[in-house]
Order: C-alpha cells, then structure tokens, then sequence
C-alpha cells in the first residue's frame, strides 16, 4: 500500500497543527515520525488513519480517498494503534487483542480459523502469550502497552500507525518491539511509528519524518537529521556514533542560540 | 468469585440459556400471585378452551399483561442500561441520563393534565412515546452529530433536568389536589393494572428499540479501547450514538409510557452481570437485558406479597432494593481496587 499525504493542514481554533503537510508512506518501510512536543505528530498519524478532518488537503490510499476506499476497507488496510493506553473496561488480554479482528469479522459471527490464528500471532509477537488471561487492568504501563501493540498487530493491515509504541516499555522491551516493528516492515507491512526516542529512531527507523511546528523540516534515511535539523527542530545537540552497520544519534544539550539569527 | 477473581466471565450460551430460564420461572410465578385467589392451571384450561369464565379473565385481563410488561419493560430498562453504560464508558449511566425517561413520564403527564387521557385509555401511554421521541429529538439537537461523550452527558442531564421541571410545573400548577396525587403515584411506576391493549401498544416500539440497541454490540466492544481506536475498527460514532438513543428511547419511551418510571433497574443489572460475560460491553447486552426482567419480575411479586396498602409502587421497590444492592457492589469494587 502507499498513502500519499498532499498539503494536510489542520486548525484547531487559531493554531494550525498542521500547516502543509506532505508525506510518501509505502508498505514494506519502518518510518520514524519525529519531532519536538506539539509538532503535529500525532494529528498527522490521526489523519492517515483516517480519524481527524482536514481543513485543507488530503491523504489517498493506492490512489483513493478514504471515502472511495470505505469505512471497512481503510480499518482492515490501515491499523491505527492510540497514544493513551486506555481500556475502559478491564478486559481480559486475549478479548483485547481480539477486537483487531472485528474489522474482518461479520457482525454476530463466532471468529474464523483466520481470525484464531491472527491473535495466536499477535499475541506471540508481542510477547504477552503469557499474560492472555489477565485482566488488562491488572498489567503494569509496560505489559499493557504490549498487549496493546498486540491488538493492533491482529488486524494485519498494510500500514500500522502507532502513536509512541514504545514510549512505556523498559529498555529490553523497547529494543524487542523495535526488532518487531522492523521485522514488521521487511515482511512487508509498512509501519509509521511516532518516536521520542531518538536513538531508537535513528538506529531502527529505514527512514525518518521530522515535524516541527506542523511542518515536514526533514524526511530522509536517518543521516537525514542532521546537526542543522536537530537545532532547528528540538534546539539540542547531538552525539553521533555507529556500531555494526547501524547509526545513532544521542541527544547531548541545548544548543547554542545561534548568532547568525 | 473466581470468575471475577480471573475475568474470565462464564461460558456464554449456558449463561444466557440460564438468565432466560430463570425469567421464564420468575414470569410463570408472577402469574401465580395476586390478590385474588386463582386456580393457575384451571384458568389456563378455561383460557384455550376459550371459556371466559372469572379465573380466566383475571389470568388473560390482570394477571398475563402485568407479567409480560413486567418482562418486556424489565428488558428494556437492562438492555437499555447497558449499552448506555457502553457508549458513554461510564458505569454511573442509566436510561435516565440522556433525558428519554424523563421525556416519557413529562409526556405521559401532559396527556394526563390536559384531560386527554380521559378521552381514550391509550392517551398516555401515546404522551409517553411522543415525550420521550421529543427528548430524543431534542437531545440530538443540543448534541448534533459529530459531538463527543461528555457533550452527549451533559446534554442528556439538561434535557432530563428540563423535563423533570416541566412535571414539576405541572403539579405546581395543578387544578386540584387529586390530580397532583394522581401524578405523582403514576410517577412512582406501577405494572399494577395494566392492560393487553397497552402492551400491545408498547411492543413494537419496544423491538424496535431492542433491535437498534442489541445491534449494536460491536461496536461498544471496540469503544472499551477508545473512540480513536473504534473509529479505527472501522465503526461510524457518529451513526452509533444515533442508533443508541434512537433505541434507548423507543424501548424506554414505551416502558415509561405504559409503567411509569422504574428507577435503578438500569443501573444495577449491568454491574450485577458485568463479571460474567468477563467485563465484555457486547455481551453484556443480552445478558443484562434478561438480568432486568428478572429483577423487576421479582420486585413486581415482592410488592404484591408485602402487606401493605396501598400497594408499594414498583419505582419504590426497586430503589429499596437497588440502592443498597448497588452500595455493596460499590464496596466489593472497592475491596477489589
């Protein structure tokens, strides 16, 4: 699948979260949406999933609107998974990773093999095998996001939209879903990941959106950001090394003001 | 307790097979007690024989409506509390908090002030049906499509504080002071009385409502994550808080209609079933429909074997029941926290 995103702007009230957003996602691709605290990250990722109206522009999928693809088509072909990891209700985990079967589900109809073997999957693949039984409100921050990532790897959709995946996880648990995230886009989903890690980002991600202000300010393989973009998008410096192959960045201190401005 | 201990919940079919026997028994008792003494089964006989002798009129005429109300309306109050408590994610909703019980009893009570209802024996339960529609409608107007669950709360609450002051107004201003009494004991809810002609009044409506009501399990299922995360299963919210009030209303506006308003049943049969269905919002709909007509079946007998007169009204017992029923649910939760 490929979305392409064409001027997105969204207002709330006078602020613009988006001011002109365009961005290129393809299946197959680990993207890493970054960007300082209120750059529109999340409101770019609510509106490819096809859940915030735009005031101006729009994201097609394979060509199409998401009113041409249609409500049901666009939940199967694009799994969102939310920021908060709310569950009003406490669910037992299974049930919770079930319910990203419900899109291929007819309404009132016990689920398939297909649907089975998909929350088998989900739940081996996020590592919360052990914890089906529970209530989801007894795991800790950690377990429940997985369990969470987990629902939203059962729709096996084209595209998976995650908002800070890893944000909750310990460092061993972050390090895995990043390798499964990855593995994800090599078996040809395309994932978009909201990041704050940076190192993460820069280390795992095929390539990386940075927003700033409700603007694209980079969008390129990691050595993309640049000391210039990281001053002109989060005001800090960096370390920057690499270890097998794989490069990284380290967020050091704010940077200087610079005097040429 | 392990169930709950788990939250597994129990086997689903068997549960609903169960609730729904123990329905049917508490119906079939129902029949059995009255006032007058009556040969069950001999009226029964006289009744398909269609011999109409006394037992059989008071089986066909008094006894068979009130049960049958009692089951439908019952029903209707679990249902509609369920999946009023899964569209807004709140345990604390009922069928009251979007205003439609209260549209009932208001329009029930117009009818009645205005003398209508002396006109034709329908009248009230048709002032019922059109109050709560119009706090339907009116709801829907305050909320408009696109808005979210705390607006629909707050509206709702509006709509039903505005319709509560409206009866109000309506025994302030009272004539006479029998019609203010009258009012405020057809307020209290009663099945006492009730006729064949006013369920068959309130039945369609009533499976209309359950229709919109129980269609909507998927749904509710997938807000249990949010409404973010539902939209991105692909459910339409906009369309879904729609059909709910559409559905709350035509079940409820009927039941108020005919019974009055029956407080607590709502609110109580969710959180009494909520454990066994493992906290599940789609499966609970089934399940606290028939938990609710348990409950007022039993409540309904409970008044006709309490000595004492007048008759306690239905609204009465079920609050005497629920509110400590609903207190020590409180405290369980909160042992369990």
């Amino acid at each position: 699948m490929r979305i392409e995103a064409r001027g997105l702007v969204v207002r709330f009230g006078a602020r613009a979260a988006l001011a002109g957003v365009d961005c290129d996602l393809v299946s197959g691709e680990l993207v890493g949406l970054i960007g300082p605290n209120g750059a529109g990250k999340s409101t770019l990722l609510r509106v490819l999933a096809g859940l915030q109206r735009v005031d101006a522009g729009e994201a097609r999928y394979d060509g199409l609107s998401a009113a041409e693809l249609g409500r049901t088509a666009l939940a199967r072909r694009v799994a969102y998974l939310a920021q908060s990891g709310l569950s009003h209700w406490p669910l037992r985990v299974d049930h919770v990773v079930g319910l990203g079967r419900l899109p291929h589900r007819r309404p009132f109809s016990p689920p398939s093999a297909a649907d089975r073997a998909a929350v088998e999957a989900a739940l081996a693949a996020a590592e919360v095998v052990e914890l089906r039984g529970r209530p989801i409100g007894t795991l800790s921050g950690g377990e429940r996001a997985r369990a969470l990532l987990a629902r939203a790897l059962a729709v096996e959709a084209e595209m998976l939209l995650a908002d800070e995946p890893v944000a909750a996880l310990d460092p061993l648990h972050q390090l895995r879903a990043m390798t499964l995230l990855r593995a994800g886009a090599r078996n040809g989903a395309g994932v978009v990941a909201v990041l704050h890690d940076l190192t993460l980002a820069t280390r795992f991600c095929d390539r990386l959106i940075v927003l700033a202000e409700g603007r694209v300010v980079a969008d390129g393989p990691p050595s993309a950001l640049t000391d210039a973009v990281l001053a002109e998008a989060y005001g800090v410096t960096a370390l920057r090394g690499e270890r097998d192959g794989e490069p990284f960045v380290v967020p050091w201190r704010a940077a200087e003001p610079n005097p040429g401005n | 307790m392990s169930a709950r201990a788990t939250g597994a919940g129990v086997r689903y079919g068997p549960l609903v097979a169960a609730l729904a026997a123990l329905a049917l028994a508490v119906a079939l008792v129902s029949l059995m007690v009255g006032y007058a003494r009556l040969d069950v089964p001999a009226a029964l006989a006289d009744a398909f024989a269609g011999r109409s002798t006394a037992a059989a009129v008071v089986l066909e005429q008094i006894r068979l409506p009130r049960a049958a109300l009692g089951a439908t309306v019952g029903f209707s109050l679990g249902l509609a509390g369920a999946a009023l408590q899964g569209l807004l994610r709140n345990p604390l909703a009922d069928p009251g908090v979007i205003g439609v019980s209260g549209g009932a009893a208001l329009g029930a009570v117009v009818v009645f002030y205005s003398g209508l209802a002396g006109a034709f024996a329908l009248a009230m339960p048709l002032g019922g049906v059109a109050g709560a529609v119009v706090a339907a409608l009116l709801l829907y107007a305050l909320v408009g499509r696109g808005a979210g669950t705390m607006t629909l709360i707050l509206a709702g609450v509006t709509v039903n504080s505005f319709a509560g002051a409206l009866t109000a107004l309506a025994l302030n201003l009272s004539p006479n002071p029998y019609a203010a009494y009258e009012i405020m004991f057809w307020l209290m809810g009663s099945l006492a009385d009730r006729s064949l002609p006013q369920l068959w009044l309130a039945l369609p409506l009533t499976i209309a409502g359950w229709a919109l009501l129980l269609a909507s399990a998927p749904a509710l299922d997938a807000l249990t994550l949010g409404e973010d995360t539902a939209a991105s299963l692909g459910f339409d919210l906009g369309r879904l808080r729609a059909q709910l009030v559409a559905g709350a209303a035509l079940a409820v506006g009927a039941a108020v209609a005919v019974t009055g308003a029956i407080g607590f049943v709502g609110l109580v049969a969710p959180h009494l079933l909520r454990p066994l269905v493992g906290n599940r919002p789609g499966r609970l709909l089934l399940v606290s429909g028939l938990g609710g007509a348990i409950i007022l079946l039993i409540a309904d007998i409970a008044v006709r074997l309490i000595p004492v007169h007048p008759e306690l009204k239905l609204g009465v017992a079920t609050a005497l029941i629920g509110a400590p029923l609903l207190y020590s649910l409180i405290d369980r939760m909160r042992k369990e926290a």
